[in-house]
């Protein structure tokens, strides 16, 4: 097709009742050692001029993959296999390279999902703004892009973009990558902006003013926007129409308040039960909320070691009555000397006289953005950083004078899971030597105890004991956070610290995690340290709640009491800021 | 950046007395008497065997004899080989041959190193790639002298292309076979290193974001993919650099290049203290240099190192 034919296809396709995208039984498969394997299976839906839509679905439900199809960038050996991608009158699934080249950019802006790894980090801002508006011919090299450039950055809301221009991604924080890369989407006025889970890496209250403002922009335009997200409630919240993805299928798909109200797919409905967004409008006050999940539990107690079972309830039995304080924090600081260039440091306040107490038995979640200083905390409570003042004292033992075989003994009792279930596990490691690991470490027993402990524990986390001798990549995201929890239980510690331990998990797998922990809670009377950004997983899991803001703690209480009446600005700013909390579920 | 180059120079002076110690200390504690050897099987006369002792204050303890040699340094005496030419005239003669062989290896390995280096990356497991690596695999496990003169047979005395050996003043032509010759090796492992770099940037998250946006491949391949590859390899080339100039002895020898290698062999044979330690002295201070400017260029490839000094 000419360049001409197309735009004359372009400017006659703008009535309103020609769909802008028409994706027809779409097929996308990838092609491995054992044949092609089916990612999207059979997928219709349209986009109208101006339209918002968004795909819903866990990870692997091939709702990237889609994505990725319409613009022509599957990764690896993906191709389409059969369907079409009617855009304007063009099918894109069969369009030459050139064809495609002149649609990115130009007439599909694309904004990806993890502003970290998305800008390269070797060219300046500047730069990369200004080589899309040259690509796509709207602007000339040299001042006329700098200028535009400029504009481009001021709309996605930089502020103060012309000194930024020359800065280097690794200079912007999360968010203001984030608006970059809209902006480089939107630079073109595109007809179509394809947005994949464009804020996920984000803390809530920065997604809520982006995607603000990203409405906003494409509004203005008359954009249409194809919205990619595994948070039902985010979706249903900036959608007009939704469309349930489950294992390369579309489930289910209508106005987005009717799915939520109505869902008529079981995998739909387990969704809207497990979304923790949705799910803590519906749970009143109750000890044990997980119970109320619409989650079957794995057999658990099928082959647990009765005599371990034994001697922890004996030991923790009388004690979990009366409440013993476990961890008391008091009045913690942390300086960090930062590095300004020139031979300059500044004295930096991650943490500012903190304190609390976690009761033996409990749940405790730190709550806060990032750069709050809630994982700086928990770095110190475990001891992989020296407090600049205050005291951390476990048991009744001041951590700080620990050290050697006694600071041994403290880390045996006290583990933590950390957020990325990728990056915590060695890959050269199978899965029964990882979890093994800290056995090892400690001399717990001999070679056949510590086997013998492994199946145990991968039996406590519901994962089938075949998986000891497998490695990590071959393993689900949720699978490896129930491997991780399992190595923190190998010790059979008192303490849990749980540092954003769900948050990289899709809403199912977390429901799961969560429910999870909560069961070995009450099995093992574990006291847990909760750290999250994510006030709706809090309600679910947490009994006290101390919110963070800027090093320190500005309000905390009893969950219920910080959900039904918030008494700081912040801790109300937080809430509010859950994705799909104004939507009302039809229970 | 002033306050970091400046640092890294002030280095150079507790390497320079490192250097010279050790290095003066390992060929003092060489077997053999020196000036024995310098008789031959007949012998020197024990007047004449002292008198030359005393010249070269061989004589004296050890310490003492790296106090003279340093002391020359600072007054511009290098002290002299024994065959009466000054050290610092045999480096004047030698270093710029081999300086020029190194950086016509330099260049030779860098361009076709990275260019196939790229194209296999590209291409990853097509038949340029699978040939590439194949030719990479073969240069690296012969040793360098069989590669010397299988080259220097083929193309110096069959086909008559070049001299096979080189010639008065090392004029630039002679000098591309044995450049060749001397790349070879470090040209096997740029483009191993230029392909394996390429193939995982390819899989980057800003390189499909790149092409996102609406760039044509070529723009994504020389901008995205190329710059970021090269940071790995111009760190290679760096530190090649100074491996050439040591490494270029074989080669020297086997083309007849009147540079450092031949030199410098054998001086160690001969146990001349001042000469083996001058040459290998400003070896290690080239060598020191040169990293330096290639962590400068590694900033300026790199933003985020520029920004973290």
């Amino acid at each position: 097709m000419s360049d001409t034919s197309a735009r004359a296809t372009i400017s006659g396709s703008s009535l309103a009742a020609t769909p802008l995208l028409e994706i027809s039984n779409l097929n996308v498969g990838f092609t491995t050692q054992r044949g092609v394997v089916p990612a999207v299976n059979g997928v219709n839906f349209t986009i109208m001029p101006g339209e918002t839509v968004a795909i819903v679905g866990e990870s692997g439900s091939g709702k990237s993959t889609t994505a990725h199809a319409i613009i022509g960038l599957l990764p690896g050996t993906g191709k389409v296999t059969g369907g079409q991608i009617l855009f304007d009158g063009i099918d894109l699934a069969t369009a030459t390279e050139k064809k495609l080249e002149e649609v990115r950019g130009n007439l599909i802006g694309f904004v990806p999902q993890d502003p970290m790894s998305n800008l390269n980090p070797v060219l300046n801002i500047g730069f990369q703004v200004q080589e899309t508006l040259v690509a796509n011919g709207k602007a000339t090299r040299g001042k006329d892009a700098k200028a535009k450039a400029i504009t481009v950055l001021q709309q996605a809301g930089l502020g103060d973009a012309e000194h930024r221009l020359r800065q280097y991604p690794h200079q912007f924080s999360g968010g203001m990558r984030q608006r970059v890369l809209i902006g480089i989407g939107l630079s073109s006025t595109p007809k179509l902006l394809i947005a994949d889970e464009p804020t996920s890496a984000l803390d809530v209250t920065v997604q809520r003013t982006i995607l603000d403002h990203l409405a906003g922009l494409t509004r203005e335009a008359g954009t249409a926007v194809l919205f990619i997200t595994h948070d039902l409630g985010l979706a249903a919240e900036r959608a007009e129409k939704l469309i349930v993805m489950y294992k390369g299928k579309i489930v289910e798909s209508g106005p987005s308040v009717e799915i939520l109200q109505n869902p008529q797919h079981p995998y739909t409905q387990r969704l809207v039960a497990a979304a923790p967004s949705l799910a803590s409008r519906r749970i009143q006050s109750s000890s044990r909320p997980l119970a109320t999940l619409d989650y079957v539990a794995p057999s658990i107690a099928g082959d647990v070691d009765l005599i371990a079972t034994a001697e922890a309830h004996a030991e923790h039995t009388p004690v979990t009555k009366t409440l013993v304080p476990s961890i008391v924090v008091k009045d913690l600081t942390k300086v960090f000397q930062i590095n300004t260039g020139k031979l300059q440091r500044q004295p930096f306040t991650a943490v500012d006289q903190v304190s609390f107490t976690i009761a033996k038995g409990t749940t405790t979640a730190l709550v806060g953005e990032s750069g709050s200083g809630k994982s700086t905390v928990a770095r110190l409570i475990l001891k992989l950083d020296e407090a600049t003042s205050g005291s951390i004292t476990v048991d009744g033992e001041d951590v700080a004078k620990l050290k050697g075989r006694e600071l041994l003994a403290l880390r045996r009792r006290m583990q933590p899971v950390f957020q990325d279930p990728f990056g915590s596990l060695d890959p050269l490691y199978n899965i029964g030597s990882t979890i093994a690991e800290p056995l090892v470490t400690h001399k717990v027993g001999g070679r056949k105890e510590q086997r013998a402990r492994v199946l145990e524990l991968l039996d406590q986390v519901a994962l089938p004991t075949a998986l000891a001798d497998r490695y990590p990549n071959e393993l689900s995201g949720g699978q490896r956070q129930r491997v991780a929890i399992a190595r923190a239980l190998a010790l059979k510690p008192d303490i849990v610290i749980l540092d954003e331990a769900v948050s990289a998990l899709d809403v199912l797998v977390q429901a799961q995690i969560l429910a999870l922990l909560s069961e070995l809670q009450s099995e093992l009377d574990l006291t847990y340290l909760f750290i999250t950004h994510d006030l709706a997983v809090v309600r679910l899991v947490a009994d006290n709640v101390c919110v963070m803001q800027k090093g320190k703690i500005v309000e905390a209480a009893a969950t219920d009491e910080v959900f039904g009446n918030p008494k700081q600005e912040y801790t109300k700013e937080l809430l509010a800021a859950i994705p799909g909390a104004g939507i009302q579920l039809a229970v | 950046m002033v306050w970091y180059i400046l640092r890294r120079l002030l280095q150079l002076i507790p390497v320079f007395f490192g250097a010279t110690l050790l290095i003066y200390f390992m060929v003092f504690a060489l077997p053999g008497d020196p000036i024995a050897a310098l008789g031959g099987d007949r012998g020197l006369s024990p007047a004449l065997a002292d008198q030359l002792r005393a010249q070269y204050h061989l004589d004296q303890p050890f310490i003492v004899q790296y106090f003279i040699y340093l002391g020359g340094i600072f007054t511009g005496n290098l002290g002299t080989s024994f065959s009466g030419q000054p050290v610092s005239q045999i480096l004047a003669a030698t270093f710029p041959v081999t300086l020029r062989l190194t950086i016509l290896a330099v260049i030779i390995e860098s361009i076709a190193g990275i260019l196939i280096g790229l194209v296999s990356g590209l291409r990853k497991g097509k038949l340029f790639d699978a040939s590439a690596l194949v030719v990479s695999l073969l240069l690296i496990s012969i040793p360098i002298f069989v590669i010397g003169f299988v080259s220097q047979f083929i193309f110096g005395i069959q086909l008559k292309w070049v001299n096979p050996t080189v010639g008065d003043g090392a004029p630039w032509k002679d000098l591309i076979l044995p450049a060749f010759v001397l790349a070879s090796i470090s040209f096997a492992y740029i483009v191993r290193l230029t392909r394996s770099s390429v193939i995982e940037n390819l899989n980057e998250d800003y390189v499909r974001t790149a092409t996102a946006k609406g760039l044509g491949r070529r723009r994504v391949i020389r901008v995205h993919i190329l710059r970021n590859s090269m940071i790995p390899v111009v760190t290679y080339i760096g530190t090649d650099f100074g491996t050439l100039i040591v490494g270029a002895t074989v080669t020297e020898g086997i083309f007849n290049v009147p540079g450092v290698g031949r030199t410098l062999y054998q001086a160690i044979i001969r146990g001349e203290g001042p000469t083996v330690v001058s040459f290998v002295t400003v070896m290690v201070i080239i060598y020191v240099v040169f990293n330096l400017l290639i962590d400068l260029l590694y900033g300026l490839l790199d933003p985020r190192i520029r920004y973290a000094k």
